[in-house]
């Protein structure tokens, strides 16, 4: 039949639509991968090619003898799975407390809780440096971990744990009272397993806002075996200035490949994570 | 009766809850937004360290500074572009993948990967792409095309920072899009085609206004957003060329981290925070007005 053709010609269009509309979403990583097994030579040929013949390593050795890289992707990965830990303890007991436990002036201190999340983190930066730098934590961790684990991802956290908490039936939290259970009992064994969708939304969205700090860790961190990540990529330049193109896209490779792996395997709490921070 | 009743034992336990996520908000958000008011009255000598109260002069300075009128032009640009084109697009992608058919998780998965990388490698890798003799005017060469330096002129330096900034996000509005959509009832489509409808008008009436709570969460969301984009300026322009791509967020890091004007610095940085607490509350009034609801 004529309308079964036109429906798969309506079907072929849509899927090269969306096939050109993707290039410029796959093509920089594509590209960078690329680029990083090429030798520096070949970097910038013309016509630029994915292809080499000659496939080497060497940027990737290079990153890490150029500066402490391991030991900066380190710094990255503790900091964000400490922030992440920190975050969901202390965004699920605020959100339980806020949603369900009835005390005076819950209103208002929720309130000023979420003033936290209309504040951009430049506003503060300046004061806050002045502060860590008062406290002798300038040049260390602590700033990176404290602010991230209570500031505004928390806040967006425990707004996001308080919308699962509120819709939650009242009737398992009864039960369990006349079972003999106190609050901090009611919240750990029966609401926070519960929780586990919104609980991996958040330890999602948390860890990403960790991993992609850059601005916080340019102020507080001169050291070079204390930078995260996204500082450490920025600083592989030759003695004149000049980019060390193929070893930053080797650093690169290795900063953006697990992240994607990760993203592929558990793609659906990724997903689901974001429209729920965003729709309730 | 125990002095411990229930009721008594829950209100500590709400006090106790919440202390924690409390005194992060006021230690990390609210003591240092006083902490900046004060410092935007003061005077600050970064070398002598000493604080001199100058009351209004740096409020004064904003209006004689002659690189803000461009920085908040490009702060505008910005912040506009980013807006329109990451709301378009990704209303455009959410319709597109709106449907069934083969490969469609696959599509949403391409579109929504680069919000998983890092901000600074995908910067970097577009810096690396956008050069010169780099990869974009490379595969235009093939086609016979000479590009523009992209990043050395202050326009197609500024629709580079917003298109690679759209791109990397532009997942996160598409994902809030596709929920929405699928939560528009399907006997509305239905009954519209029976009246009629063409699919414009199908869209323009019915899919609209069902999904404009989203559209103005989106908004305010991305708005938000493109006014804190540091990491992307930083990596990509330095601000440049000339001040070009020099957004609030920058010059307020500039000043108080380059130059040293902790003082100025700072009231730059409530400036900032005026213009994100306005858009807030100018987005949460139209609320009423533009936006649709069921009940």
């Amino acid at each position: 039949m004529s309308s079964k053709s036109a429906r798969w010609g309506r079907r072929a269009l849509l899927v090269g639509a969306l096939g050109v509309l993707a290039i410029p979403f796959v093509i920089p990583t594509i590209w960078m991968v690329a680029s990083s097994v090429k030798p520096l030579s070949e970097i910038f040929a013309s016509p630029p090619s994915l292809w080499t013949d000659h496939p080497t390593l060497a940027a990737y050795t290079e990153a890490f003898t150029f500066q402490p890289f391991a030991r900066q992707y380190l710094n990255s990965v503790y900091i964000a799975v400490l922030v992440t830990l920190i975050t969901l303890l202390v965004s699920s007991l605020a959100g339980y407390a806020f949603a369900r436990i009835r005390f005076p002036g819950a209103n208002a201190l929720f309130l000023v809780v979420l003033a936290g999340l209309l504040v951009p983190s430049e506003v503060t930066i300046v004061p806050l440096f002045q502060l860590f730098k008062r406290a002798g934590l300038i040049n260390t961790h602590w700033p990176l971990i404290l602010v991230t684990a209570l500031a505004a991802p928390c806040v967006l956290a425990t707004f996001i744990m308080r919308q699962f908490f509120i819709a939650l039936p009242v009737e398992l939290e009864e039960a369990a009272r006349l079972d003999g259970l106190g609050r901090p009992a009611i919240w750990l064994r029966i609401c926070v397993p519960l929780a586990k969708p919104a609980l991996s939304a958040v330890a999602i969205l948390t860890f990403l806002a960790s991993w992609n700090l850059y601005l916080e860790p340019t102020v507080y961190i001169t050291s070079p075996e204390l930078f995260t990540l996204p500082q450490a990529l920025t600083r592989f330049t030759d003695a004149y200035g000049g980019q060390m193109w193929n070893t930053q896209l080797a650093a690169a490779t290795m900063t953006v490949l697990p992240m994607l792996v990760v993203f592929v395997l558990a793609q659906r709490q990724f997903v689901e994570g974001i429209a729920h921070s965003g729709l309730k | 009766m125990s002095f411990w009743t229930t009721r008594r034992r829950d209100v500590l336990t709400g006090y106790l809850f919440i202390a924690p996520q409390l005194a992060g908000v006021a230690l990390f958000v609210l003591l240092p937004v006083g902490m900046a008011i004060w410092y935007s009255l003061n005077d600050w000598n970064i070398f002598t360290g000493r604080q001199t109260f100058v009351g209004g002069d740096n409020y004064a300075a904003l209006t004689s500074d002659p690189q803000l009128p461009r920085v908040l032009l490009a702060t505008a640009v910005f912040s506009g572009g980013v807006v329109i084109v990451n709301i378009t697009l990704g209303l455009l992608i959410a319709v597109l993948l709106n449907r069934r058919f083969r490969g469609v998780t696959l599509f949403r998965t391409l579109f929504f990967s680069p919000v998983v990388v890092s901000v600074v490698a995908w910067t970097l890798v577009w810096g690396f792409l956008l050069q010169d003799n780099g990869g974009i005017n490379g595969l235009l060469g093939t086609v016979g095309i000479t590009g523009p330096n992209w990043l050395q002129h202050g326009g197609t330096a500024m629709a580079s920072v917003i298109i690679t900034q759209v791109i990397r996000s532009v997942g996160i509005n598409m994902v809030l899009f596709l929920a929405a959509l699928q939560g528009v009832p399907g006997e509305l489509y239905e009954a519209a085609r029976i009246d009629g409808a063409s699919s414009r008008a199908i869209f323009a009436r019915i899919t609209l206004p069902l999904i404009s709570p989203t559209l103005l969460l989106a908004v305010i969301v991305t708005v938000v957003g493109a006014l804190q984009s540091f990491a992307q300026i930083a990596v990509l322009t330095e601000g440049g060329p000339e001040l070009s791509t020099t957004v609030l967020v920058y010059y307020v890091y500039q000043q108080a981290f380059e130059f040293n004007d902790i003082g100025y610095g700072s009231t730059l940085a409530l400036l900032l925070l005026s213009f994100v607490m306005i858009l807030t509350l100018v987005q949460w009034q139209l609320r009423r007005k533009w936006v649709f609801y069921e009940q």
